[in-house]
């Protein structure tokens, strides 16, 4: 069915159910418990879990199956960020045409930076990729000011034209709707002491995330995936056959770079508003730490790492020292008090320093990341048999070198 | 000209600065192979050693003034720096005052230490595994070290002042015969560009005359060659990163009364450094030197009110600018040796 096999159809699938039963899933805790800050379920949070989901996963195609690692992708986030503001300043606050505009500009820029980088390898790739990054980023923050708003970023004004909506009537603000459904507009369930909260732009953002993923397992699958694994395990050897590489990675360059202004479209069509420091070279960097925390060129890992990130970022840091001495309250004094000393420069506002650790950790020793962890559980569980078979296909499927 | 002297003396400050972190990330490459990411925590490190030995020499214990008294007529709490009670009054203020050059001593066995044990812990287990791999565990290795030195000395920047001596500025322009104060420039940042001058020259020179540094070049030009001559070429290479380390923390040292040390004053360094050795040529020292006081220059006349006036923005993209520029025309940089990292 659609193009899958039997495999993937079943991921695609468990992702389509997680991601819609996602306001029950994150919302394990009652509201009045004390474990409630762990809840994951409210709307904005769940959005930047799909929204950086969908930006991971575009990286993913670049970095997981070519090999090149890009240190500037935020720039195309951002890019597709502004296109995004000013189709609603211009157009219409309905967020399809500024999702369509983001994607297309984000896809522009990407190829004309994508066609400048590729033409080094390696490190002086990473090192071209951050210099463009960090150059729009300068740019937007000074010079573009009347484009890019600056230091202040961009907003929805009244008096913004807005061709096909119409001047807005006095004291109404404009909000980001999609055919009139407006984008935070969301439905509370409570059911006894849990409160599940459905957002409309959380599922418009999910069912991009599903689309993307979708397309993302076609490229996977695809001869053309093939060919980006070829580029990134022996590119030499591809010339030899008498392939050219580089409209390959170009390829895959300025779909990750679409991936990305999707996100960016979909974190304006959220929050209405476009700054410059989504350009930044912190933001770059952490959507490698998140597709390799998951695990490069895994379908699933750059979601994982992205919610794992996300989550870490939104709720982790939220701890503060009164929380701890609540949990650890029936220690005795002395010892509740070493203790908290010892975790708290790991929680809070230290959520960095465990994420650093994390990330380290997932480089040094499982080069996989999250995914590659979970399959090695995964055996160990498995029974004597299964262990077998997987030797003797392990021995059928040596390449001859 | 007096326009054209000035921006190049401050472009110098930020060249050396540039210069030192850029030296020290090519002797790691160049000997190693290592692309270290950690290496702006290493110069943020650095310049935290300064404001750690400033803290120290001014721990200080609290004593009642019996002569002052506050406006109630209660004697007054006076705190006593330890340094007075070993050196006197006179020798101990003038130690405080000093802080930042004693840093220098204090800093280099410190970042020696680190370089050694982040070499032997970590980097060690790396030289094997894609250049990609090495980025990326240094990257994480650098928030790490980033977020170590938030907990322990706070978010906020920490004034670290240059001795009293160096505080004010120096009228160039009266020195060069043109009108008084129209050249004036901090005494201190000359006071950088003479040591980063005089470090730049130690590094050469330690591997230019020395049996030692000998070693290390005909190591880095055919390191199996080397090893199969029976020398322990990889604890050569080891105390190569730890001389690296120290250059970049010696940068960090005295780059603090410039500019107040934060935690992620490396990563702004960093990225630019890593622009600088690029655009020198990976595994050129001379080129990493050369580069690094290039871009300082040119990022000081990018930002002139004249330059700006016809290209307004420059002075934000200059660098940028131009490592694109010769990435695409040079692809092995200003100085790049052949067959270094080329794929």
């Amino acid at each position: 069915m659609l193009g899958l096999n039997k495999k993937d159809l079943k991921l695609l699938l468990i992702v389509a159910v997680l991601a819609i039963l996602a306001p029950f899933i994150l919302n394990p805790f009652p509201e009045d418990s004390a474990m409630a800050q762990f809840n994951a379920g409210y709307p904005d949070l769940m959005q930047r879990f799909v929204i950086f989901g969908i930006f991971a996963i575009g990286f993913n195609i670049l970095f997981g199956l070519t090999g090149y690692l890009s240190f500037g992708h935020a720039a195309f986030l951002g890019v597709g960020s502004y296109a995004a503001i000013w189709m609603m300043k211009l157009l219409t606050m309905n967020v399809i045409p500024a999702i369509m505009l983001s994607v297309l500009f984000a896809g522009l820029f990407s190829l004309i930076v994508g066609w400048i980088s590729l033409r080094r390898s390696g490190i002086y790739f990473a090192i071209l990729t951050l210099a463009f990054a960090q150059m729009s980023y300068s740019l937007a923050y000074s010079v573009l000011t009347p484009i890019t708003g600056g230091e202040t970023g961009l907003q929805p004004k009244v008096t913004d034209p807005r061709i096909l909506d119409g001047t807005l009537p006095q004291g109404e603000t404009a909000r980001a709707n999609i055919f009139g459904l407006e984008m935070n507009s969301s439905y509370d369930l409570i059911v006894g002491g849990w409160l599940f909260t459905f957002n409309v732009g959380y599922y418009i953002a999910a069912i991009a995330m599903l689309a993307s993923f979708y397309v993302a397992i076609r490229i996977f699958r695809s001869p053309f995936g093939t060919m980006l694994r070829a580029v990134k395990s022996n590119q030499t050897r591809m010339y030899y056959t008498g392939l050219n590489a580089k409209p390959y990675t170009l390829a895959a360059f300025v779909i990750s770079g679409m991936y990305a202004g999707l996100a960016g479209g979909l974190l304006v069509a959220m929050d209405t508003q476009a700054g410059a420091e989504r350009m930044f070279w912190t933001a770059s960097g952490e959507v490698v730490l998140m597709t390799i925390l998951g695990g490069a060129g895994t379908l699933i890992g750059p979601v994982l790492g992205a919610g794992l990130i996300k989550y870490m970022e939104n709720i982790l840091s939220k701890i503060n020292k009164d929380i701890l001495h609540q949990w650890f309250a029936f220690l005795p004094d002395g010892l509740e008090d070493f203790i908290i000393t010892i975790v708290y420069p790991f929680i809070g506002k230290g959520w960095h320093l465990t994420l650093g650790l994390i990330f380290m950790g997932v480089v040094i020793f499982l080069p996989g990341g999250l995914v590659e962890g979970g399959q090695r559980i995964a055996r160990l569980f498995r029974g004597k048999k299964a262990k077998e078979s997987d030797s003797d296909k392990s021995t059928q499927s040596t390449p001859a070198e | 000209m007096e326009a054209i002297i000035l921006q190049i003396l401050n472009g110098l400050d930020k060249g050396s600065a540039y210069a030192l972190i850029a030296l020290g990330l090519t002797l790691i490459f160049g000997t190693l192979g290592v692309v270290n990411f950690a290496h702006g925590a290493l110069f943020m490190i650095g310049a935290f050693c300064a404001v750690t030995l400033s803290r120290i020499l001014t721990a200080s214990r609290t004593v009642i003034d019996e002569t002052k008294t506050d406006f109630l007529g209660n004697p007054l709490k006076v705190d006593v720096p330890h340094v007075y009670d070993w050196f006197g009054e006179a020798a101990g203020a003038t130690i405080i005052d000093w802080a930042v050059p004693l840093s220098i001593l204090f800093a280099i066995p410190v970042m020696m230490l680190i370089g050694l044990i982040m070499e032997r812990g970590l980097i060690k287990h790396f030289y094997s595994r894609p250049h990609a791999d090495q980025i990326l565990v240094t990257f994480g290795l650098a928030i790490v070290l980033q977020e170590i030195i938030k907990y322990f000395y706070g978010a906020n920047p920490i004034p670290t002042p240059a001795p009293d001596a160096f505080r004010g500025s120096f009228d160039f322009g009266a020195a060069l015969g043109f009108d008084p104060n129209v050249i004036i420039y901090p005494y201190w940042r000359l006071v950088y560009f003479a040591f980063a001058a005089v470090i730049i020259g130690a590094v050469f020179a330690f591997l230019q005359f020395t049996t030692f540094g000998m070693v290390v070049r005909a190591g880095m030009a055919d390191r199996e060659t080397v090893g199969l001559l029976g020398i322990d070429i990889d604890k050569r290479f080891t105390l190569m990163f730890g001389l690296a380390a120290a250059v970049a923390g010696l940068a960090g040292v005295m780059y603090a009364p410039i500019n107040s040390p934060n935690y992620h004053m490396g990563m702004d360094f960093l990225v630019l450094s890593f622009v600088v050795v690029v655009v020198g040529g990976m595994g050129s020292l001379p080129g990493a030197v050369a580069a690094g006081f290039l871009l300082g220059i040119l990022e000081s006349f990018a930002s002139m009110g004249a330059v700006l006036e016809v290209l307004p923005g420059i002075n934000q993209i200059i660098i940028y600018l131009v490592a694109i520029i010769i990435l695409l025309t040079r692809p092995r940089g200003l100085m790049g040796r052949k067959g270094v990292m080329e794929e």
